[in-house]
């Protein structure tokens, strides 16, 4: 067997997917990232942890999401049947907290005694802010400055939540910055803090680890998917950032190679346009940042570009270790959507399913007609609804022409 | 033929005292002021010279080393330019080593291999990638062998007995000492902490252990100096340049005026003890 083809077994023992992946932190992290990767196998093995995490899931989360069929959009397009994974309905409004609640409960096993985090949409922070409110951490999550401005509800409820948000205003003053800040933290209170990052980007074990909290996702469509249809689909379909949503419903489907898994990047202003856009797979070249090897947005001195999405939570020039690996391998592709695209694609769904998207998945509904046309009446498609679209409001309200 | 490293702190060994590296920013506040700087460096007192060469994302770094990236980075600054840079130093200056300071994706972008030839070609004498550990650097610590350069590591107080074998494995040049827990510059040294992790750094290696993040004052300089082989200052110096640069003052005395401050404290730290 082609070993590229053992998906199930990476990373390897140094984190790498592939030539991606790794730790390229400073010695004074490496110690810390070495401890977490022992205590996440530790937990991944004592069933108490597995248990406790699947209970708040059921109970504080609202898991299962439904996997709802989108009836009028499926007859919209006249393509392949449509259904949507709803992580929007999760507590806290996005796929974030699935993540959070499993390094939170790790952090509490390791001893931690304070959360920071990083945020773009402020998804993320709000779901860092709620686990720290709800077993007790004092939370610091950064922002770019940029971020807070337009992401001004999500601020507020952190706010609310008793978390502290630190603009942050090096750089391009946005998700990038917000981590670089966020690592700068780490290294200075190395001995209290866990750094819960919100994607599956980051040193081994993080992209791994994030991946395996996320993939509860995967594991319900799956189910819930065979019992509707009585099949598996034939592919599905989610919106790229640091790539965790996708991972999160790409992973339970790696092996059953007849499912076809596809991402979609913010391609901003569109990929021709230097700078003004965020889709690293598509734009970018292998390198390292943040910890880990990537496909990064680059000039040609390997300089990071700051890249544009109207979306925060997407607006990051890099992506997850195993998206570059899965792209290389072509076991999954990699689509865009643009900025204006979005927008369309935001209304419509709010229009003809009643279901305010967020920005972030209106970047993945925005390619559902091509795909469910090209798949055909007969397939079945999976998206995953990783967010509502109450935060993205203002911007979408501005981005119109209309005022609130 | 001995590298300029080992042969730089074979003669401070003779000399019985301990070194001043001072760290500088390429292209801070521009390519030129940045090179007169430089070739200033030596005669103020700095026995070798770090030369950073900017990165748009600075993770370790404090305020003055990100806002002197910055600078440089909006000067044109890059790693080809630093390495231009070091080889216009390097015909008026052969004996002063030169570490080239910096992030990993700027040299993996380059190439390890490319990037080891260009830099033994520009006459620098080893390479210092803060977020390149010791798991993740045998790629480009093979190519500046192969040159005769060396990748200098570091050691941080998170790293335990049981980790320093890893950090010391296939190591030249010296071992840089991470003397506080956090970004480069925003606290000050815990003198007595360094000097213990010193003495327990020289039982496991016989490299020359350089200590820095922290040293900002004559004061603090001296009392590194008693037990480390070399005593790193940056943020201090570059945030001189940052004021006279703003301040329209003469950039070059200015620096050199603050090094030849912390040089004197260095050198004569032992003298200090040995009258006491
Ligand atoms: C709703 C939503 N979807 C997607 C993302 C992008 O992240 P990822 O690619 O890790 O899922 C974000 C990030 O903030 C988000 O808030």
């Amino acid at each position: 067997m082609d070993a590229r083809k053992n998906w199930q077994d990476l990373p390897d023992a140094s984190g790498k997917f592939g030539i991606y992946g790794g730790r390229f932190v400073p010695e004074t992290l490496m110690p810390l990232v070495l401890d977490l990767e022992k205590a996440y196998a530790a937990a991944k093995a004592d069933p108490s942890f597995q248990a406790e995490f699947d209970d708040l899931m059921t109970h504080y989360v609202g898991r299962p999401s439904p996997l709802y069929f989108a009836e009028r959009l499926t007859q919209h397009f006249g393509g392949a049947k449509i259904y949507f994974k709803r992580d929007e309905l999760n507590h806290t409004g996005a796929h974030k907290i699935n993540n959070c609640i499993g390094q939170i409960l790790l952090a509490r096993r390791m001893g931690k005694t304070r959360i920071i985090a990083e945020t773009g949409a402020g998804q993320h922070g709000v779901a860092s802010a709620t686990v720290s409110a709800r077993f007790g951490f004092p939370c610091v999550v950064y922002m770019g400055a940029v971020d807070v401005e337009r992401q001004k509800p999500n601020v507020f409820r952190m706010n609310l939540l008793g978390a502290e948000v630190r603009p942050v205003t090096s750089g391009g003053a946005t998700l990038k910055d917000a981590m670089n800040e966020a690592l700068r933290d780490w290294v200075t209170n190395v001995h209290d803090t866990f750094y819960i990052i919100g994607t599956a980007a980051g040193p081994h074990p993080y992209p791994m680890m994030v991946r395996d909290f996320q993939s509860v996702i995967g594991r319900e469509a799956r189910a819930q998917i065979l019992e509707r249809e009585g099949r598996l689909p034939d592919a599905v379909v989610a919106c790229i950032g640091g790539g965790s949503n996708a991972i999160g419903l790409f992973h339970p489907f790696i092996a059953d190679e007849s499912v076809k898994l596809i991402g979609v990047e913010a391609a901003g202003e569109g990929l021709d346009k230097y700078n003004r856009h965020a889709a690293a797979l598509a734009g970018g070249k292998a390198g390292v940042l943040h910890g880990n090897r990537t496909y990064l947005l680059q000039d040609d001195e390997g300089q990071i570009l700051e890249g544009h999405s109207i979306s925060a939570g997407l607006d990051y020039p890099g992506v997850g270790p195993e998206h570059a690996w899965l792209k290389d391998t072509g076991r999954a592709q990699y689509l865009s959507t643009t900025d204006d695209e979005a927008l369309a694609a935001f209304q419509l769904c709010a229009q003809i399913e009643g279901i305010i998207p967020a920005l972030e998945p209106s970047h993945a509904l925005a390619r559902l007609g091509e795909i469910a046309k090209d798949l055909g009446p007969d397939r079945v498609v999976v998206m995953n609804m990783c967010g509502r679209g109450d935060k993205d409001i203002f911007t979408v309200a501005e981005a119109l022409g209309k005022k609130i | 033929m001995t590298s300029r490293i080992d042969q730089r702190f074979a003669a401070l060994k003779a000399e019985g005292r301990a070194g001043l590296v001072a760290y500088v920013m390429a292209f801070d506040p521009d390519l030129e002021t940045s090179l007169e700087i430089i070739k200033a460096l030596p005669a103020a007192g700095a026995d070798v010279i770090e030369v950073g060469f900017p990165f748009s994302d600075p993770m370790a770094e404090g305020p003055s080393i990100q806002k002197a990236a910055e600078r440089g980075l909006k000067a044109g600054g890059s790693l080809k330019g630093t390495l231009d840079l070091v080889a216009r130093f390097r015909e008026a200056d052969q004996t002063t080593p030169v570490i080239l300071m910096g992030y990993a994706n700027p040299v993996e972008h380059m190439g390890a291999e490319a990037f080891a030839t260009r830099a033994k070609t520009a006459g620098a004498d080893g390479v210092i990638l803060v977020d390149l550990p010791p798991e993740e650097d045998l790629e480009t610590r093979s190519a500046l062998g192969g040159q005769g350069l060396s990748l200098i590591r570091l050691a941080t107080p998170t790293t335990d007995a049981a980790r320093l074998p890893v950090v010391l494995e296939g190591v030249t040049g010296f071992l840089y000492y991470v003397s506080v827990t956090g970004v480069t510059g925003a606290r000050a040294i815990g003198v007595d902490a360094a000097r213990a992790a010193v003495e327990r750094l020289k039982r496991s290696t016989d490299l020359p252990i350089a200590v820095g993040f922290g040293v900002r004052d004559a004061q603090s300089a001296s009392a590194v100096a008693r037990a480390a082989d070399a005593v790193v200052v940056g943020s201090a110096f570059v945030d001189v340049i940052a004021k006279a640069a703003a301040d329209g003052a003469p950039v070059v005395e200015a620096v050199s005026a603050k090094v030849s401050e912390l040089a004197r404290a260095v050198r004569t730290a032992r003298e200090q003890d040995k009258t006491a």
